[in-house]
């Protein structure tokens, strides 16, 4: 572990058991499936077996009169949309489009696009009705690939959509982009004419999924006066709530959200599928409707992430990059909203290139609407930054991580956007990666080789909520709003010891419905152990001081000559005053009631985090097997909380972008079907697949965040998509510009049949 | 559809339910015993979540139908620990950090059963090889891995809390 001036710390940087673990080793823990309610039916939804097709109409008449069948909706029964922009919190959202993807009126745009609901008290007689409803369609001809759509002749998802480009200018003619925007900085032409080298390379990605193993899940109780409570899994309960208030015209204080535990998200349990579903069907049935999907429909159905066409040429001078013109194009899926803005905002980030233009075309193809996916837009981006910088290194015959470190961004270089950034971990991430006992050691053998890559993500602020109450006999319950995916009731725990010099194990952390706390952002972004955290350290700070005015009462003295530290406090004037945390929280009902730390914020000041990952690979040329022998991630994470669930969030991280880069793919065939939309045929890396991933924890504290937290869970995802390129491109000799490599493609490029 | 009397021995005691013949194994733990432990997470034997323990062979319990284990001895990760006592395994996860969202950590933890069951001295390679089964998207596998051979190496020092 590299360390920048870090403070001693007393809970932080430990790695105790997490508060919620016992439940998930036990089985015991309620996931959004695991929810049974009195009377409670099944609800399941008819998806299109087209991927593109004009809905000429739906009879449920059969379906309806299907023995057991309790209730049966289309989007006839969601309010009319507007076809408008609404903000919402953080977003904002086309609300006809948002409800268009909950249950479609006129057109379904991708195959599994939703467009009816039945409910009945056993799951399999509800898919018996769902066979019985009749959709007639006007089938029309589908466009799959983002170049496809971009053409001018391609045919349109909309005929009323636009491209909207800098400045809110739209476009004459109606077009499957829809948006294009530009960053821009110094002088590209001057840098390209005057450039030592220049490598231009055209990259492609596929579609992905999060691939979270809990299927997305609703239940919903309607009940007569109009209040509405829905269990669902999901990324943020706030989010869920304004997202269904706003489908349904609801009121927001109608309606309670309880998030249940959440068997993974990583950016597909942002957006809502089934809650307005689950809700409807209830209010039609009376009784509370649980909605789940199979592994097909998540597939099929929920966002994935984009597949990319990016253009990108690079100048180098000397030892420096000189100049980077690049042109991104993502799938947005069924509606516009692609993370391409993401990704040309993180690409240049680990680099000090002052000439940059970078074009960003949002596009909509006949797939399901993409969704965030762990550093939304940065891994296909840093793909092809990485792989040209690669290139760029070897030409100069420099060291790639020598030649990242010489060009490397740090504190004040201005991003793509104009803006300068604060202190950041980028060289240390980099040095430490240059010295680490993997870059060092030799890799030998045949058809063996190593890449180097690097990334960068923001990190989220945004809103939290917490409320900290202290018990009498000095416990104290955390009541939280930001559902906790990876450990975050421990982090936040931890940090709430810290400010508050407690032992972690008194401090009970509860993540709580939307009724039961204020406003917070979904967890996304790596914020919950950044923005809670910050909230947490407020509410500690809220309680230190009600502690002390309390001792000043009780030793008559003034709250100046109180002072809180290592859990208790001491009277400056009178040193046999003194009353440990637990002391006096027993004396709450007699020094003026209870003792409640409160704090609610926009955590400002979120720090960037880089990375530096190292891959040895071998290539199997009779195979086209790419095998991962060793992997070792650096990154800067600002302050380890847990160290164990830090390097938990880097090595998973970077065995989904393990699987991005060699095997995994949305596979259509013509007709716009996904082929192999089953977790035997999207094929994830398995325990058997890769190897213990080694982590280089690099701790450079964020100046904006009491205890230094950047956030550490979205970066990890970033190198890994050019690291292995690079890699292979070492091992073979041949560069891949398009994933994922898997066996059959790495077979025809060997074998020269690409 | 008509429901059929099936009789089972259901983590050490015996149990009888009915069910339809085409429910699963897993619909019967889930809907019809209220054992919600072991997770749907594909239902079709590709992701391992469902796990659990039918006669000592770790099976998928979506693949099973319910009335197969009629008559037999089926464990859940319900009934893996005494009392307040975790199982080793339950304790090796916790201790390593093994899980992060936690869905498929009950499938995780009875295919590891079986396997220290029938192998206690497995290496790396052998777990990672058992373990191909079963998915985890978070963790990256390597806490797991190291979760499942830290108990196995404290079960084989302490074989007598295996009792059951």
């Amino acid at each position: 572990m590299t360390t920048v001036e870090k403070p001693a710390y007393s809970v932080i940087g430990t790695r105790p058991v997490r508060p919620d673990g016992v439940e998930k080793v036990t089985g015991k823990a309620q996931y959004g499936a695991d929810i049974r309610l009195s009377g409670m039916i099944f609800g399941r939804v008819l998806r299109s077996p087209h991927a593109h097709a004009r809905i000429l109409s739906i009879d449920t008449s059969a379906a309806e009169a299907h023995p057991g069948i309790l209730a049966v909706l289309t989007y006839r029964d969601l309010p009319a949309a507007e076809d408008k922009m609404e903000e919402l919190g953080e977003s904002n959202i086309n609300v006809k489009e948002a409800s268009d993807n909950v249950l479609a009126s006129d057109k379904v745009l991708y195959r599994g696009h939703a467009i009816a609901a039945v409910a009945a008290a056993s799951p399999h007689v509800a898919e018996e009705a769902l066979a019985k409803i009749k959709v007639e369609y006007e089938i029309l001809p589908a466009v799959l690939d983002v170049r496809d759509a971009m053409r001018e002749d391609a045919p349109l998802l909309n005929e009323r959509r636009f491209t909207k480009s800098m400045g809110g200018v739209m476009s004459e003619k109606p077009s499957n982009i829809a948006a294009h925007n530009q960053f821009k900085g110094g002088d590209i032409d001057a840098a390209f004419a005057d450039a030592d080298v220049v490598i231009e390379r055209e990259f492609t990605t596929s579609m992905v999924h999060q691939g979270y193993i809990e299927p997305q899940v609703s239940t919903a109780s309607w009940n007569a006066d109009g209040t509405l409570t829905i269990w669902t899994s999901t990324q943020g309960a706030f989010a869920v709530r304004g997202l269904v208030a706003e489908i349904l015209r609801h009121p927001v204080s109608s309606i309670r959200v309880v998030p249940m535990e959440i068997g993974g998200g990583f950016g597909g349990k942002l957006p809502i599928y089934l809650d307005p579903v689950a809700a409807l069907l209830s209010k039609k049935s009376g009784r509370p409707v649980k909605v789940s999907m199979s592994r097909t429909d998540v597939f099929e159905a929920t966002g994935p992430t984009s597949g990319t066409h990016i253009r990108l040429k690079m100048a180098a001078k000397g030892d420096r990059i000189t100049g980077v013109q690049a042109v991104l194009s993502y799938e947005a899926g069924a509606y516009p909203g692609s993370a391409v803005g993401a990704g040309a905002m993180c690409m240049l980030a680990p680099y000090n290139v002052e000439n940059f233009q970078l074009d960003t075309y949002d596009v909509v193809v006949n797939r399901p609407k993409t969704a965030a996916y762990r550093a939304p837009g940065a891994p296909a981006a840093a793909f092809a930054t990485e792989s040209v910088v690669d290139e760029i290194a070897r030409q100069l015959k420099i060291d790639p991580l020598e030649f990242r470190r010489k060009n490397a961004s740090r504190q004040d270089t201005r991003n793509v956007m104009g803006v300068a950034f604060p202190r950041i971990g980028n060289e240390e991430t980099l040095d430490a990666a240059i010295n680490s006992p993997h870059y060092r050691a030799p890799i030998e053998g045949p058809n063996r080789g190593r890449g180097v890559a690097s990334g960068f993500w923001f990190n989220g602020g945004m809103q939290s909520s917490v409320v900290a109450a202290v018990n009498t006999d000095g416990t104290i319950n955390l009541v939280e709003g930001s559902t906790d995916i990876g450990g975050t009731r421990a982090s936040l725990a931890m940090q709430l010891a810290e400010t508050l010099g407690v032992a972690y194990e008194t401090i009970r952390p509860v993540v709580v419905d939307t009724d039961s706390i204020g406003h917070n952002d979904v967890t996304g972004g790596s914020r919950t152990t950044f923005a809670s955290g910050m909230a947490v350290f407020e509410a500690g700070m809220d309680i230190r001081r009600q502690m002390i005015t309390r001792a000043a009462k009780l030793w008559s003295c003034t709250e100046d000559e109180v002072v809180y530290e290592d859990g208790g406090l001491r009277c400056l004037k009178d040193s046999t005053k003194e009353l440990t945390f637990k002391e006096l929280a027993a004396q709450s009902a007699r020094t003026g009631g209870p003792i409640v730390g409160k704090a609610s914020l926009i955590a400002r000041g979120a720090g960037g985090a880089f990375a530096t990952h190292i891959v040895d690979v071998e290539v199997d040329p009779d195979t086209g097997k790419v095998t991962i022998l060793r992997y070792t991630a650096v990154q800067d994470v600002g302050t380890a909380i847990h160290p164990a669930y830090v390097e938990g969030q880097i090595q998973g991280g970077v065995v989904q972008g393990i699987g991005w880069a060699l095997n995994e793919e949305y596979f259509y065939d013509e007709s716009g079907r996904m082929v192999n939309s089953s977790f035997l045929d999207y094929r994830m890396p398995t325990a058997l697949d890769v190897p213990n991933i080694d982590t280089i924890i690099v701790e450079v504290p964020n100046p904006g965040h009491p205890y230094g937290v950047r956030g550490v869970g979205e970066v990890p995802i970033v190198p890994p998509l050019a690291a292995i390129a690079n890699a292979v491109a070492d091992a073979t000799g041949h560069r891949f510009t398009a994933l994922p490599m898997s066996p059959r493609k790495v077979l025809e490029a060997l074998d020269g049949l690409e | 559809m008509p429901r059929t009397q099936v009789q089972t021995r259901l983590n050490g005691v015996d149990v009888d339910f009915l069910c339809e013949p085409r429910q699963s194994l897993l619909e019967v733990l889930r809907d019809e015993l209220g054992l919600t432990g072991a997770k749907e997470g594909c239902n079709n034997g590709n992701c391992g979540a469902c796990s659990v323990i039918v006669n000592g062979r770790v099976v998928n319990s979506c693949c099973v139908l319910g009335v197969e284990v009629a008559g037999a001895r089926v464990e859940t990760i319900e009934g893996l620990a005494h009392g307040d006592k975790l199982h080793p395994l339950q304790q090796a996860f916790l201790d390593e950090a093994a899980l992060q969202c936690g869905i498929c950590t009950p499938g995780f933890i009875m295919a590891s059963r079986a396997l220290l069951e029938r192998e206690p001295e497995p290496d790396e390679h052998r777990v990672r090889y058992w373990l191909a089964g079963n998915l985890c998207r978070c963790t990256g596998y390597d806490k797991i891995v190291k979760a499942v051979l830290g108990a196995a190496a404290e079960l084989r020092d302490a074989p007598k809390q295996e009792v059951k």
